[in-house]
């Protein structure tokens, strides 16, 4: 294949992919009569105008970084991890149990703790396909979606039948310890100030209880985890023995086996790290926001992690910058079907020409550009 | 070079004496210029050989003639009109046919089948299928190429096969046929009977174009010859009035050792005792059955044989890969046959070097930049460790740039994905890893395949030095001139057994021919 020089390939690739997402979507909305350009500055107000809007940017793209890992991870191992909505309720379920455990003293016990049941639970949901796949040869894809189905009735019957406390009519768990509240953005000390001068005016709106309107930004101390989780895959995949074995295997089984890198022991290990950061991001929305366990509590999250994964070049720096992408697109989409008549569809519109056009025709506009560059190496002879 | 007069444009009254003339071919696969203003011209009736190294444009050109490429610029004359050929139904049209490295047949059809596959007259096979009878027997006839028409082609022996590729071809009225290295998969007496064949075929006014590697081949069969180099003809001779020596100068651009310089080997203490060595594939079918040998320190044993007759299961066993059973002894110590033990990395840390036999599938990863590879299979190595966490990228970076300076890779780019060498130098990256770690035992399959001169007169130095550190070292290869100028011991595996062993020194082709194709001695 002819090849592109790395910078076009790194950058120009997915931000002509972008673009292109955004012309067919402004054809989308002309063709219903909206404007285009008016679209695109309210999802920029709303995602990034306000407080409010930065914390719901942020919290999003924390669950999307946690996903978006977790696929590159198995990914590298040549292992398609499409069961992270399930690995992700699973780390649900571990943080409820871990939170509802104690009256916890302090959030970061309580976090430390969250975290730890997070990546176990979502670890143990992935053992299983697996251990199918490197024992049996079942097919992990297929697998880990039958998971996520099993995932949702298992929930389901934990919220019905266990967690929900006497009396209550809604599938939930009970609310978490005030001890395991976690700290958001908009409270942590440095990032005050921040939030504070998104206002109008400068200074923080405050209820009439006199308590400052963003401290309820969903958005919390769970991105600085996120953050840290893509320097540890990065580590571990580009630095460490065992991400060295994991990457050989994820290029040629074969060639592994000749080298005396064992399959199981890969495969095992890569499923496991892949559901233990799935399961993190339990963290960021059951215990950082919902603060209670809640059905259908990843949201989708899981999947997108695909879509991050493929736009982030299965790279940790790259899903930290596709996540932002789709935390833009998730709230600024829903700040259009809030703010205007345009129906809070398009927002699943454009997050699926997004993921058409950074994901699956990818190959097409790199094609698009290698004839371009080729072209201008024939002017310049 | 005969070119036509100048205005070959038109049809002139004088038919021209040439089947093919390729003027001024040009090809590039974005930077890389595959061929360059290519010139040749091959007259009618006489077998044409074109030789060069790996990737210097052979296959890029046979497959512009044949349609499967597209030329940048140039033209193309078939009997001295010009046709353009945008396709391979243009190519079979104008009289071309190609007989492929790898058989392009349907294993579970009948050789008829084969034949009129893609030719056929009609929606009703009877018509084709006893027209082609008829044809095919008189072809058979007519060159010597007695195949059972009704034959299943998974029935058929290599050489068979591709004798009814070669019939494919005639069936489709081939004047012009061109053979894509036709005798690597065969035994010396096949190849032989292929050549008698070609001559026919000669006599009969076709024209043949031979592409290979081996010198041999070329002296033997062609008329006149083509040299490229680098995507650019650099000469057309006489075959008569040539000689291996030249031609392999006109190859490299240098003078090459063509025979390998030895010493007598000294052998010392036994360090590999295989005994009744078993494997079986996947599907449960026994591919090595009761393989029994010795090799000693300072000494090569090369093992002799047609592909797929034992010799890789062989080397999968011996280097941890595939499971097996009998016994296997390093310098006195029984290594694991089957279990989690019996794996690639007990075998190196045993010392054992494998050099695999398909160095892209197996040997290395080519998405791997060339350091990466370096450390593949040796990843555990203290040496390469920074500390308990984290890999010494550096150290394994610097060790890269000093084995590529040693073993002369080129480019000497350590970044460098091994993709993006060249197939000899892939092999250097592999054999500099695998030599350097200072084996007991080197496991050595097909060293030299698909690399080009230079690099075979280098990686056979290599071997030999190894040998004389006093290395037993097990060389696996379908070529025989490499067994025989390299082996102090040949053993010859037919149908997994070793169906006899040889003295380098006294045996020839000949005999080893036909223990290779299981006709002489006893399966032990």
């Amino acid at each position: 294949m002819r090849k592109l020089p790395q910078w076009a390939d790194v950058v120009l690739v997915p931000l002509i992919s972008l673009l292109l997402a955004a012309l067919v979507a402004a054809l989308v909305l002309l063709a219903i009569g909206q404007s285009p350009t008016a679209a695109l500055g309210i999802m920029v107000e709303g995602a990034f105008g306000s407080a409010n809007g930065w914390g719901y940017t942020l919290y999003y793209t924390t669950s999307f970084i946690f996903t978006g890992l977790s696929v590159i991870v198995a990914f590298h191992a040549g292992l398609f991890n499409i069961g992270g909505e399930g690995q992700a309720q699973l780390g649900g379920l571990g943080v409820a149990l871990v939170c509802l455990a104690l009256p916890w003293p302090h959030w970061t016990l309580a976090l430390l703790a969250a975290t730890l049941a997070a990546a176990v639970f979502g670890a143990a949901w992935a053992a299983i396909p697996a251990y199918l796949q490197a024992k049996r040869g079942s097919h992990i894809v297929i697998t880990t979606i039958m998971f996520n189905y099993i995932a949702s009735a298992l929930i389901v019957y934990m919220l019905v039948d266990v967690l929900r406390p006497a009396g209550q009519m809604d599938p939930a768990s009970a609310r978490f310890p005030v001890g395991a509240k976690l700290p958001a953005l908009s409270d942590m000390p440095f990032l005050r100030e921040f939030f504070a001068r998104l206002n109008p005016d400068g200074t923080p709106r405050l209820t009439k209880a006199g308590v400052a309107m963003y401290s309820n930004v969903p958005a919390n101390v769970t991105l600085f985890i996120a953050l840290a989780a893509c320097v540890v895959v990065w580590l571990l995949l580009w630095r460490t023995r065992l991400g060295y074995q994991i990457r050989a295997f994820g290029k040629s089984e074969a060639a592994s086996k000749y080298a005396g890198i064992n399959p199981v022991k890969i495969t095992m290990i890569a499923m496991l790290i892949s559901g233990g950061l799935a399961g993190m991001m339990a963290i960021n929305n059951v215990m950082g926001s919902a603060e209670r366990l809640l059905q259908n509590s990843a949201e989708g999250a899981g999947f997108i992690g695909i879509a991050v994964a493929l736009m982030g070049r299965n790279h940790p720096l790259g899903v930290l910058l596709a996540a932002l992408l789709f935390g833009f697109l998730y709230q600024g989409g829903a700040a259009l079907g809030l703010n205007t008549t345009i129906p809070i569809e398009m927002r699943i519109v454009v997050q699926g020409l997004v993921i058409l056009f950074t994901g699956a025709l990818d190959q097409m506009v790199r094609m698009l550009l290698v004839w371009l560059f080729s072209f201008g190496r024939k002017a310049a002879v | 070079m005969g070119a036509t007069a100048n205005g070959g444009r038109q049809e002139t009254a004088a038919p021209s004496p040439y089947a093919i003339e390729l003027k001024g071919i040009s090809k590039a696969f974005g930077p890389v210029q595959a061929n360059k203003d290519i010139n040749i011209a091959v007259p009618r009736g006489t077998i044409h050989g074109i030789i060069g190294e790996n990737g210097a444009g052979k296959s890029t050109l046979m497959s512009i003639l044949y349609g499967f490429y597209r030329a940048d610029a140039g033209e193309i004359y078939i009997n001295g009109k010009l046709t353009p050929i945008p396709d391979s139904q243009s190519a079979i049209r104008a009289g071309i046919g190609m007989v492929f490295q790898h058989f392009k047949l349907v294993q579970n059809f009948t050789v008829l089948e084969n034949v009129i596959l893609g030719a056929e007259d009609g929606p009703m096979l009877n018509t084709s299928l006893a027209k082609a009878r008829k044809v095919l027997g008189e072809l058979s006839r007519e060159y010597e190429m007695d195949v059972d028409p009704d034959a299943l082609i998974e029935d058929l022996s290599v050489g068979h096969q591709q004798r009814v590729e070669i019939l494919k071809a005639l069936y489709r009225q081939a004047d012009i046929l061109i053979l894509d290295e036709p005798t690597g998969v065969l035994t010396p007496d096949e190849a032989d009977h292929l050549f008698r064949i070609l001559n026919g075929l000669k006599e009969q006014g076709k024209t043949i174009i031979l592409i290979t590697h081996k010198l041999r081949e070329i002296m033997e069969a062609t008329d006149n010859v083509s040299v490229m180099r680098r995507g650019t003809m650099v000469g057309t001779v006489k075959t008569a009035e040539s000689s291996p020596e030249s031609l392999a100068e006109l190859m490299v651009g240098r003078k090459v050792l063509l025979e390998v310089e030895k010493v007598k080997a000294t052998p010392g203490a036994v360090v590999l005792t295989v005994e009744n060595l078993r494997v079986k594939d996947d599907d449960g079918v026994e591919r090595l059955k009761g393989v029994s040998f010795e090799i000693r320190a300072g000494e090569i044993l090369g093992i002799a044989g047609v592909a797929g007759n034992g010799q890789s299961e062989l080397l999968e066993a011996l280097g941890g890969i595939a499971r097996a059973t009998g016994r296997i002894t390093l310098k006195g110590v029984d290594l694991p046959l089957v279990g989690l033990a019996a794996n690639g990395q007990t075998r190196r840390e045993a010392g054992i070097a494998h050099v695999p036999e398909d160095r892209q599938h197996l040997g290395l990863i080519m998405d791997f930049s060339a350091w990466e590879n370096v450390a593949f299979g040796y990843h555990n190595d203290p040496k390469y460790q920074k500390n308990a966490l984290f890999m010494d990228n550096d150290a394994l970076r610097a060790d890269t740039e000093a084995k590529m300076a040693r073993y002369d890779v080129r480019p000497p780019i350590a970044t460098l994905a091994a993709k993006n060498f060249s197939g000899g130098n892939q092999q250097k990256i592999v054999v500099a890893r695998e030599m350097e770690q200072n084996p007991d035992l080197l496991l050595i399959g097909q060293p030299t395949r698909g690399v080009d001169i230079g690099a075979i007169e280098f990686i056979h130095k290599q071997i030999i030095a190894l040998r004389d550190a006093g290395k037993a070292i097990l060389l696996v290869s379908v070529e025989l001139d490499e067994i025989m100028s390299l082996s102090d011991r040949i053993a010859v595996m037919f149908d997994g057994h070793i169906m006899g062993t040889a003295d380098p020194e006294t045996t020839n082709e000949r005999a080893l021919g036909l223990l290779m194709a299981g006709v002489a001695g006893d399966p032990k």
